[in-house]
């Protein structure tokens, strides 16, 4: 398994791959919001933890039909459902090494494009926190997603469809941890409500993948 | 070991295609696959190979003893040849990755990357990717297409060493690979003669 995610990996750094694309759309979006909002620093520290959330959400959307549609078109995935991993297997290493290049390197570019939010400085910890804590679920449920619209020619848009209102408690809680944090008050509930849906579907959503694609393969 | 396949049926798009079939295959055996376009080689061996439930009949092989090799080979444009097979080899358990570029005739371009590779090249290293899963059935689909002669004749080679070795091949293919001790299977025969539509369970068994 851990070939597996070498593999995944290597392949989104090389020419050609997914890394930068999420990336890159986050800093847009920071960049731009600003601009579109107007210089008024009190509006754009109300809006920050929103935004940001709904930044990384969008980012983390764009590069979810890689995760098993270029597999599937060469045949890796017929090849890797008859190889000693397990499906879910495949679909837990695929999510996670989803995770690594988009949600984790989300989480770590956040505090710069914060400061161009004019987030509050109570609030940095807390969005590194909760995207920490709720980009996993997205990657997860993304893949999950991928799975059900694995074969589709032009799965992009059903993926999209599929998959957002399954985003919706994640953004809700996500933006609340920072929303809360930024203003200085308990973060506590909405932060483990939104671990809790990670854990979730960590736990849960990879047999669920893993059957979706063993009917997509036939 | 052996593959016994008996009473099988196999469906493609909800239509039966193939019905009443039943061989069987002992270590050290090749069988060939013959059959005009659409008969169903494809289905069958996807059937074999566990892609697809069959509709009826049983196979019966031993577990994790069975590799795949389809129309795509399953290779990343972006990896080098040494790379793709290192993949495969670990997904497996380890292969002799060396051995199997030598075999196959790809250790001159070992460092070079799937993208540049010819139509040729390519089905060469998906074909010695075979030879890393170290599973003794090979169950292949048209494996020679856009193979130039000299390349038919190196995978008949590692065929036959493969069935010297104790193992099995199973070949859809319409062209001679110089396995003249391969027994020909032609599945004219038992094509369905009712095909009926079979109820189209599709997403409603993942929640049985």
């Amino acid at each position: 398994m851990m070939s597996l995610l070498v593999r995944d990996l290597r392949l989104a750094f090389r020419a050609g791959g997914g890394f930068g694309l999420g990336l890159a759309f986050f800093l847009l979006v920071a960049v731009l919001v600003p601009l579109g909002v107007g210089p008024e620093g009190s509006t754009l520290a109300k809006i920050a933890p929103g935004i940001l959330w709904v930044g990384a959400l969008l980012a983390c959307l764009l590069s979810l039909d890689r995760i098993f549609a270029l597999d599937f078109e060469d045949g890796s995935l017929d090849l890797l459902a008859t190889s000693p991993i397990p499906m879910e297997g495949v679909v837990a290493v695929k999510a996670l090494a989803h995770w690594l290049v988009t949600g984790l390197a989300l989480t770590l570019v956040s505090p710069v494009l914060g400061v161009l939010m004019n987030l509050p400085p109570a609030g940095f910890f807390w969005l590194v926190a909760s995207l920490l804590a709720g980009t996993p679920a997205l990657s997860v449920i993304g893949a999950f997603g991928a799975a059900l619209t694995v074969g589709v020619k032009r799965g992009g848009l059903l993926l999209s469809l599929l998959v957002l209102p399954l985003y919706v408690p994640t953004l809700i809680f996500g933006a609340e941890v920072v929303k809360r944090g930024a203003q200085g008050a308990e973060v506590g509930t909405p932060l483990l409500l939104l671990a809790g849906i990670t854990a979730g579907s960590v736990a849960l959503l990879p047999f669920a993948a893993a059957a979706a694609i063993r009917v997509n393969l036939r | 070991m052996e593959l016994v396949v008996t009473d099988l049926a196999v469906e493609r798009g909800g239509l039966t295609v193939l019905e009443r079939l039943s061989f069987r295959l002992a270590a050290g055996e090749a069988l060939i696959l013959r059959g005009p376009n659409g008969v169903g080689k494809t289905t069958l061996l996807r059937t074999l190979a566990g892609l697809q439930p069959a509709v009826q009949g049983t196979i019966s092989l031993p577990a994790e003893s069975l590799t795949y090799g389809a129309h795509a080979d399953g290779l990343k444009a972006v990896l080098t040849v040494r790379e793709n097979l290192e993949f495969w080899a670990a997904i497996h358990g380890g292969g002799d990755v060396a051995r199997a570029m030598a075999d196959m005739n790809l250790t001159d371009l070992a460092d070079r990357r799937a993208a540049n590779l010819s139509a040729g090249q390519k089905r060469r290293l998906g074909l010695a990717r075979l030879l890393v899963t170290g599973r003794p059935i090979w169950v292949l689909d048209e494996p020679t297409v856009s193979l130039d002669q000299a390349s038919v004749a190196l995978f008949g080679a590692v065929v036959r060493a493969h069935l010297t070795g104790g193992g099995m091949a199973l070949l859809a293919t319409h062209i001679d690979l110089g396995l003249p001790e391969a027994r020909v299977l032609d599945l004219g025969p038992f094509r369905a003669t009712s095909p009926q539509i079979s109820s189209g369970r599709g997403f409603d068994e993942a929640f049985a």
